[in-house]
């Protein structure tokens, strides 16, 4: 079974590869971007029991996966996802 | 006074590191492979600069949890002197040994230039061998070298002088044309409460010899030796 962890850059946080491709989006005529951020997309193949590792795997996406300093992450499990 | 220089698997600094702290005069440097777990014997250690574990995930984000890294934690705990250079400082902030993180550059291109930084204070072991406003030609070389820290953070980085450098001119004048990567308030090194841990982005390393284009970054390490050997007479 799969999750799915998503880590964007915090609102506060500068992203200029983000506005670079904004950018781009308004070179090819797409006005209505108005703002683009850049993330990272997680895809976690899983075995056992997920109940019991989401605690250990909030811990994974807090500590490694993402930087609380300058990232926000969503974690996805399969029930959540429709 | 024994300087220890951390490898990691793409660390490519160690070797200038190793060299510069060799060529300064009671100071003796070795390599201590990332698979170690203990940093006893040791008075000061320095992060080299790099692309450790190929700056997957983020720059020093799996470095951080190398095994060695647990007794960096805690010899900087309990006051060692620690320098991260470059990815080094990267990884220092992964560890959250220090406040902030390095995001990428702001004009998204690698930087890889000399640079005058101004130092802010005397009052640390990095740079108690100059006075306040003294400054220092050093190159860098990064992707992600630009300092982040919200504004909390920041107040206190700079309520309680832990900006030990910026980016500045060549008068000495902290303007943005002078700031290489973004970086707030052109921080290019910051130490922690304590004032034992430092991590710049500058290359201290790679200027340690007049023929390399300057010696500045010398004056770092003499500073760190000097207050070893003032703690030692003292203790």
């Amino acid at each position: 079974m799969k999750v799915k962890v998503i880590v964007t850059p915090k609102e506060t946080v500068l992203d200029p590869q983000g506005a670079a491709v904004r950018e781009a989006m308004l070179h090819l005529g797409f006005s209505a971007a108005r703002d683009v951020r850049i993330g990272r997309y997680l895809e976690i193949e899983l075995e056992g029991d997920l109940q019991a590792q989401e605690p250990k795997l909030r811990e994974l996406c807090r500590d490694l996966l993402s930087n609380p300093v300058i990232e926000d992450y969503r974690l996805e499990m399969p029930n959540e996802t429709k | 006074m024994k300087f220890a220089v951390i490898q990691f698997p793409g660390s490519n600094c160690d070797q200038d590191c190793l060299a510069a702290l060799r060529s300064i005069d009671g100071i003796e440097s070795d390599y201590v492979w990332h698979k170690e777990t203990s940093l006893s014997g040791w008075d000061a250690i320095v992060l080299p600069g790099g692309f450790s574990y190929g700056d997957y995930l983020r720059c020093g984000a799996i470095a951080r949890f190398s095994p060695i890294m647990r007794s960096v934690v805690q010899e900087a705990q309990s006051g060692m002197l620690v320098m991260g250079i470059c990815n080094g400082f990267q990884i220092l902030c992964e560890a959250g040994l220090l406040p902030g993180a390095l995001v990428r550059n702001r004009s998204l291109h690698f930087v890889c230039d000399m640079v005058t930084t101004r130092v802010e204070v005397t009052d640390s072991p990095f740079t108690c061998e100059m006075p306040v406003g003294a400054l220092l030609h050093l190159p860098v070389a990064h992707g992600e070298g630009c300092y982040y820290a919200d504004e909390r953070t920041l107040s206190e980085l700079n309520e309680r002088q832990q900006v030990l450098l910026r980016y500045c001119d060549k008068t000495g004048r902290v303007v943005p044309a002078a700031n290489p990567n973004g970086s707030v308030e052109n921080i290019a090194g910051i130490c922690n409460r304590e004032r034992n841990v430092f991590g710049l982005m500058p290359h201290p390393d790679r200027a340690c010899e007049k023929r390399l284009g300057s010696s500045d970054g010398a004056r770092l390490f003499e500073s760190m030796l000097r207050s070893l050997a003032t703690d030692r007479a003292a203790a």
